[in-house]
């Protein structure tokens, strides 16, 4: 079955296609070609971009290196199993975990039998299978993976931590102030989001995807906007397009500027965290000046957008622009020019390209380990197909070229948002979505990396089924790769420069 | 008789000031970083609140982790009294030299470090063990700083140190600029500030000193965080008392004498608030293994500053 080059849609095109999935076409793979994917895996550059089970049919979204050609391979269990991908696509292990965890359905081959979200408190076994099951008797007992040698010893980290974080427990084994391994345990801030979603009406399920991961709220809600747009086959104004991008990059900014100061924060350099903690308060006042919400929640719908943006607002916009770029370029050369603190940030943390390879890791953790991969560009969605778009790549892969990622996409953001207030064209904020069912999928760019809905509406406009996969599913795994062989005290450095989304993987 | 009154205002002030000192820190490392700041009595509210909670202990603790904070804050306490800040007619001066001193705060680190092992925590032998790496690097400096001082008085006694300084005894001494470069790193990795351990942080596993006193809570706590704050004190009056003595009454000297070394003294800790304030903005931690150079670099300091003196006379 394996022929060496192969497309991905030449390969998927052998099996039956699904009508209304747009704007990428679905196909059912039977067994024998179900597992042929898996063997294809091994050899092509294709990306597992999603996993997400549905009843008792099991969905991989995927997307070709080379061709850049997207596409769902879809597979009915036969006896609640299908073969695992997570020997050839690594990252996907723990999606395989979660949907054996929500629907019962088991990935043959997985290595790793362990629940994920599940950790036995929640009242039910399978939540969302067709035949849920009674919870278990007490809670699961978790055994982290064995680490075996002289002298070693575990420090247990979390999921309660001294700071006001997200809950997430880190199991350290190290050999004095070395870390052999770090595993992590997530799904504390499990919210049965998935389940929540189904039987919704459009308009409430957008509000519920848009507080998946709270900072990527944008993001989450233009990415369920344009699956439910191509499910149904509505398309939103020109002028929502560019109103949607102006808060994708507001939202992109604050984010960056954050995290930016929240590192140097770890290295004890405090100075930078107050300097961008205000520059950030000054962008989140004009957002919700412009938009009426901080966080700009809710401000995206399906259709279009929920409100303009003014004339007064534009002039607030360009404002901040002409303030914020010679105070932002300030704080970029005091990073640069502070040897106490570049010490720590330079070689620490590396992830190889490789493995930011193998993991199909998207985002600043992708782009400084070398993987040129922006979904603004690739698929692209408007209004960034009309505007060219830099895309800083880096080969270290350490903190210090996560550092620098975000500083040029900062820039590159300020860049866009003075072409968007220049370039957006008036006209109407919103159509109405028809009320029909459909199958749509978007791809859309957050402030972490690629965000994915993928979504199946009803004959009468509800959610079937709805999955948002976060960018850190395919982060998170690397965080535990690039600690390795640094020292304890350097982790919190490493952590926040990934700074992976708890609640987005919770769900 | 008005030595042992001097003595008495001298560990007053020592408890008085103190909180003082790191509320002042505080507030101008947050004025530095564009922030508020908390008010200058936050620390003597915060200790307030501490003393009147009650202790939560671990049933896994021993004795030891009761005694612990008791321990430390006398033997840190004992140690503010023999510093002279703003006069050398103290009762104890005599009593205590610079070497006891520095066993006096040993003492008081070995058992902070047994304590924060005691209740078995990851993070208190974690913090322990780091606590132990940097003191090892640390005393040899210290002790090194005091053999180059005496060398130079001819006495370990403090007192008689600032009795020699501001007798005229020395002009522009190398080996006491050497020394005071040792002592400021030594007292830097004392205290705990950056770049060797971030009083501030609330990242654990970061965590040095504060890595130790994670498990304490109530007076237990209040006494763990006096002994810091007594600590910082300490070691911004040694550094003044040692190197900058200016303004410190000598016994015989009158009531106004007395009153002037109060007023300089008090202006002096502000202005090393200052420093320490400034210094700490403008620099990030370093790599917990660089600690080693850093301290190593203060040793060698301190060793140069001794074998100066040799050579000096020797020519």
């Amino acid at each position: 079955m394996i022929t060496g080059k192969t497309t991905l849609l030449h390969y998927l095109s052998f099996s039956r296609p699904v009508a209304a999935h747009q704007p990428w076409p679905r196909f059912v793979l039977d067994e024998a070609a179900w597992r042929g994917l898996v063997a294809e895996l091994a050899v092509e550059d294709w990306d597992v971009l999603g996993l997400w089970a549905d009843g008792n049919e099991i969905h991989c979204a995927l997307r070709d290196e080379e061709t850049g050609e997207i596409a769902v391979a879809s597979h009915s269990c036969t006896d609640r199993r299908f073969a695992s991908l997570s020997q050839v696509r690594p990252g996907v292990l723990r999606l395989e975990r979660a949907v054996a965890d929500l629907y019962g359905l088991q990935a043959a081959g997985n290595p790793d039998g362990r629940p994920w979200l599940d950790h036995g408190r929640w009242g039910v076994t399978h939540p969302l299978a067709l035949a849920r099951r009674p919870p278990p008797p007490a809670p699961y007992a978790y055994s982290f993976l064995p680490v075996e040698g002289e002298g070693l010893h575990q420090i247990p980290v979390g999921p309660v931590h001294a700071g006001i974080i997200e809950p997430g427990h880190f199991r350290f084994h190290c050999a004095g102030e070395t870390v052999v391994r770090l595993e992590e345990r997530l799904g504390w801030v499990h919210r049965g989001l998935e389940g929540a979603l189904i039987g919704k009406p459009v308009a409430q399920a957008a509000k519920l995807v848009g507080r998946v991961s709270g900072d990527s709220t944008v993001a989450y809600a233009i990415a369920f906007a344009r699956a439910v747009e191509a499910a149904s086959g509505a398309e939103a104004p020109a002028r929502a397009h560019w109103l949607r991008a102006l808060m994708a990059e507001l939202e992109r900014i604050a984010n960056h500027i954050f995290d930016f100061g929240a590192i140097c924060n770890d290295a004890a350099f405090a100075l930078m965290l107050g300097e961008c903690s205000v520059l950030r308060e000054e962008i989140l006042r004009i957002c919700e000046s412009c938009f009426g919400h901080r966080l700009m929640m809710d401000a995206v719908v399906p259709g279009g957008v929920a409100c303009d943006l003014t004339a007064e607002g534009a002039a607030l916009l360009q404002d901040m622009l002409a303030r914020l770029r010679p105070r932002f370029e300030e704080l970029v050369e005091l990073y640069d020019n502070s040897p106490s603190l570049l010490d720590r940030t330079v070689g620490t943390g590396v992830c190889t390209p490789a493995l930011a390879r193998q993991f199909g890791a998207t985002g600043f953790v992708g782009r400084a380990s070398g993987r040129a991969v922006d979904a603004r560009r690739l698929p692209g969605y408007p209004p960034y197909d009309q505007m060219e778009l830099p895309v800083p790549v880096r080969q270290d892969g350490d903190v210090n070229a996560r550092i620098w990622i975000r500083i040029e996409e900062i820039r590159a953001s300020l860049d866009l948002i003075g072409r968007i207030l220049s370039q957006m064209p008036p006209g109407p904020l919103h159509t109405p979505i028809p009320t029909r069912g459909g199958e749509g999928m978007a791809l859309v760019e957050g402030f972490r990396g690629e965000i994915l809905v993928w979504v199946r509406l009803s004959q009468v406009g509800r959610i079937v089924r709805c999955h948002p996969r976060d960018p850190s599913w395919f982060q998170w795994p690397l965080l535990e790769a690039a600690i390795e062989g640094n020292i304890v005290a350097d982790f919190p450095l490493c952590n926040k420069s990934f700074n992976c989304s708890y609640a987005g993987v919770d769900l | 008789m008005s030595a042992a009154l001097w003595q008495i205002l001298q560990i007053a002030l020592a408890l008085a000031l103190a909180p003082g000192l790191t509320g002042l820190v505080r507030w101008l490392k947050a004025v530095l970083q564009g922030r508020g700041g908390p008010s200058l009595l936050q620390p003597y509210r915060d200790l307030y609140r501490l003393l009147r909670k009650e202790p939560v202990v671990s049933e896994d603790s021993s004795w030891l982790f009761r005694l612990a904070p008791y321990g430390c804050f006398l033997a840190v306490l004992l140690a503010a009294a023999i510093v002279p800040t703003f006069t050398t007619h103290l009762t104890l001066v005599h009593a205590a030299d610079l070497i006891a001193l520095v066993a006096l705060l040993g003492i008081a680190r070995f058992l902070t470090a047994l304590a924060g092992m005691d209740a078995g925590t990851a993070f208190g032998g974690l913090g322990a063990s780091r606590e132990m790496m940097i003191a090892s690097l640390a005393e040899p400096a210290m002790l090194m700083v005091t053999f180059s001082l005496s060398l130079l008085a001819g006495s370990t006694l403090p007192a008689n140190i600032v009795g020699f300084v501001l007798g005229g005894g020395i002009g522009l001494e190398v080996s006491m600029g050497l020394a005071l470069a040792a002592l400021t790193m030594v007292a830097i990795a004392e205290t705990g500030r950056i770049p060797i351990d971030n009083p501030a942080t609330h990242l654990e596993l970061t965590m040095v000193h504060e890595a130790m006193v994670l498990e304490y809570s109530g007076r237990h706590l209040a006494l763990m965080e006096a002994t810091g704050m007594l600590r910082l004190w300490l070691f911004a009056s040694l550094i003044l008392c040692l190197f900058l003595p200016w303004g410190i009454a000598l016994p015989g000297g009158g009531f106004l004498a007395i009153l002037l070394g109060l007023v300089t003294y008090v202006v002096k800790l502000a202005g090393i608030a200052v420093a320490l304030a400034v210094f700490e903005t403008s620099i990030a931690k370093m790599r917990l293994f660089r600690v080693a150079d850093f301290l190593g670099g203060a040793l060698l300091l301190a060793l140069l500053g001794t074998i100066f003196l040799y050579v000096s006379e020797a020519v």
